[in-house]
């Protein structure tokens, strides 16, 4: 029973891996990109679009395979999530508007176009590429419980830990990542430094939008096995809440996301009524207040959001 | 660390500039609107195959068309400007509360709770005065707490609210769920707590308190001593410890104020205008209060216009996605593109580009100018 909970409290959580893995690099560059959940959105549309290209240029279905299946729907999400992270740049570094507002509006937008276009696009194939992404390695039977909680996922899920894993040493221990941090924390100082703000901001936004992005892929080829469902844009806000709850860190990230995961499963794996199950989903948001809370009152260095987050800089107004 | 190219002057330079003409800068703003408007026209054309100007004629047709949905607008308008009215004075102060979304669905609960658990024993009038008062002491509530926190310990405040919103969602879900014993999960209208009708239309009450809270909130942002202050405060905290403003005291009240607006607009939503509780009852509403404010410059006046834009084309292209079969959804995109184009905007406004390609030409030229003349300034010394 217990096996089974955590398995897809593990499965589950990715999409919040994902999501937040993408939106810490984003933020620690200065960014506070609310346009996460819409972006996430557009990276599931993206992943749909392509699948439905690739499906499409085959000669019959049985053709179909794991590769194409897997890289074109992949590729395509790159650049729809990557575009908006671009334009989000566009906005708010170039052009110098506010943070907040433009995340927004591409929240509104992302999830509109997500839902407009999975509408009217032919699913045809979907189940049979999906399977593809939720294959887990063959071995997993055999060991049992063990093999079922650790090895039994599609590949997404351990790439979703490598990619958090990567960044969190990126962040951490290269050049470039301290770097980043610099421009996120006080980017006058590091322009004084000779970085190049804008690039910074730019690749560390787009980079992020294309992480965050693969998470609504890995949520309709994976977890709803090649059907398209609306939620994404309320992930995508836990998402940012996890981001606080692991207090900017990645490799904190993994674990926040699977106990948000779990509680976000665990209603439907117990007897309770509908009222208890809005406590229990009630639960993440008010320990993330908490962790918000107690942060901020510790006032730890380590643990505070970058300093100049969501504050656009301008040159000239130092 | 790259080299440094000597002389090297980049091709475009943005400087600020404050001595914007105000009807340049309106004119800005006209074009982005109509770009918008273009935007959509070719987004349906691509989604169609077809003719864009339909969209443009359903565009006023689903606003203009009949007195019903006149009347809708003008209701639809009220309710976001009221919004937008709660989150300005905070955002003058620079806090970014996004939580006006959960502020109002608190005040929506504590209204509706207030008609559920007591709406039988005491007379309508009786019930709407303690449903107000529960109302707004809940979108207080939910406001003060992140602004203590702010104005004690510099907690982030976005991100504060934010998340106060989606406890208020399962709140409400949380009730909803203990009231309704059949499980559907839906709560009916609500007999109690109905607002009186005024001139035959329901609407005109909720439009006449909008009106007057926009006044009150105009005057008290540009003429009295609290407005001025949560300016200072917004523009330099600095500043404002340096002349001896309490900006913890004045923190706590803006968003006391904001609060209160909020608990105000739950309040208009149970009472006189849908009679029932939802989760979805403030509907995103909260969110597009903070880009209606700010497009508005935070001026309480302007807001009148940037929120009719918005709820004209977001109803506008929601029925034209009805006409079209085209899904609720699509007046989020047409939205979405309003919203690119006027931020965007924005920045034309506040910032000045100059292209440094001509001008270094005329520079060489006029230098050269200048070089010749100083030569035959010599020759004629020489001459002499």
């Amino acid at each position: 029973m217990f096996a089974s909970i955590l398995t897809s409290a593990i499965r589950f959580s990715t999409i919040f891996t994902l999501g937040s893995t993408g939106e810490t690099l984003t933020e620690k560059s200065g960014n506070l990109n609310l346009g996460i959940p819409g972006i996430m959105c557009a990276g599931a549309i993206g992943g749909i679009i392509g699948e439905n290209i690739y499906i499409q240029s085959l000669g019959s279905i049985a053709e179909i395979s794991a590769f194409g299946a897997i890289v074109t729907p992949l590729i395509f999400s790159m650049i729809f999530s990557g575009l908006l992270g671009a334009f989000y740049c566009l906005l708010t570094v170039t052009l110098k508007c506010n943070q907040n507002v433009t995340g927004l509006a591409i929240t509104t937008f992302g999830a509109g176009l997500l839902s407009l276009l999975g509408n009217r696009i032919d699913k045809t194939g979907f189940a049979q590429a999906s399977l593809f992404f939720t294959d887990g390695m063959d071995f997993a039977s055999k060991l049992g419980g063990f093999g079922q909680v650790v090895f039994s996922h599609g590949f997404m899920v351990y790439f979703a830990i490598i990619l958090a894993i990567i960044v969190a040493v990126i962040i951490k221990r290269t050049r470039t990542g301290l770097s980043l941090q610099a421009v996120g924390e006080n980017p006058a100082t590091a322009d004084a430094a000779g970085l190049s703000v804008t690039n910074y901001k730019y690749a560390a936004t787009i980079i992020g939008s294309m992480i965050a992005g693969f998470g609504g892929v890995f949520y309709i080829f994976d977890y709803l096995g090649g059907s398209i469902e609306y939620t994404i844009e309320a992930y995508g806000w836990l998402a940012i809440a996890i981001v606080i709850f692991s207090v900017w860190k990645p490799n904190f990230g993994i674990f926040s996301s699977l106990i948000f995961g779990f509680l976000y499963i665990l209603p439907y794996y117990t007897q309770v009524n509908f009222a208890q199950m809005e406590l229990i989903k009630m639960v993440p948001y008010v320990v993330t207040i908490l962790v918000l809370i107690v942060t901020s009152i510790m006032n730890r260095k380590e643990s505070q959001p970058p300093a100049a987050l969501g504050l656009t800089y301008f040159r000239e107004e130092r | 660390m790259a080299k440094v190219k000597a002389n090297k002057t980049p091709l475009v330079r943005i400087s600020k500039r404050t001595d914007i003409s105000g009807w340049k800068a309106l004119g800005i703003r006209a074009i982005a609107f109509v770009a918008a408007l273009v935007l959509g026209g070719i987004v349906t054309a691509i989604l169609l195959e077809g003719n864009p100007f339909k969209f443009y004629s359903y565009l006023f047709e689903g606003t203009f068309g009949t007195p019903r949905r006149i009347w809708k607008l003008l209701q639809d308008l009220a309710m976001l400007l009221l919004i937008s009215l709660a989150v300005t004075p905070a955002f003058k102060m620079r806090f970014w509360n996004i939580g006006a979304e959960g502020q109002a669905l608190v005040g929506v609960l504590a209204a509706g709770a207030m008609i559920f658990y007591i709406g039988d024993a005491v007379p309508n009038g009786v019930l709407i005065l303690i449903m107000a008062v529960a109302a707004v002491a809940a979108g207080i509530i939910w406001a003060v707490i992140p602004g203590i926190f702010k104005a004690y310990f510099n907690t982030n405040e976005t991100l504060f609210t934010l998340m106060m919103n989606y406890v208020a969602m399962c709140l409400i879900n949380y009730f909803i769920n203990i009231w309704v014993t059949s499980g559907s999960g839906v709560l009916g209208v609500l007999a109690g707590g109905h607002f009186p009708v005024i001139g035959g239309q329901p609407q005109i009450l909720t439009i006449i308190i909008v009106a007057v809270v926009t006044a009150l909130v105009a005057v008290y942002l540009s003429r009295s001593k609290h407005g001025y202050e949560l300016s200072v405060v917004g523009e330099s905290e600095n500043t404002a410890r340096y002349i001896g403003i309490n900006v913890k005291k004045v923190v706590i009240r803006t968003m006391i104020l904001s609060g209160a607006l909020c608990g105000l607009v739950g309040l208009l939503l149970v009472g006189g205008i849908h009679y029932t509780v939802t989760a979805d009852l403030v509907g995103g509403n909260g969110f597009t209060a903070i880009l209606v404010s700010w497009l508005a410059k935070f001026n309480p006046i302007y807001m009148i216009a940037t929120s009719f834009l918005v709820t004209f084309l977001n109803q506008g292209a929601t029925f034209a996605a009805d006409s079209f079969r085209l899904g609720g959804s699509f007046s989020d995109i047409i939205v979405g593109l309003f919203f690119f184009a006027i931020i965007a905007c924005e920045f034309f406004i506040n910032y000045k580009v100059t292209f440094n390609l001509k001008s270094k030409k005329k520079d060489e030229a006029k230098a050269a100018i200048v070089t010749e003349e100083v030569v035959e300034e010599v020759k004629e010394e020489v001459q002499g």
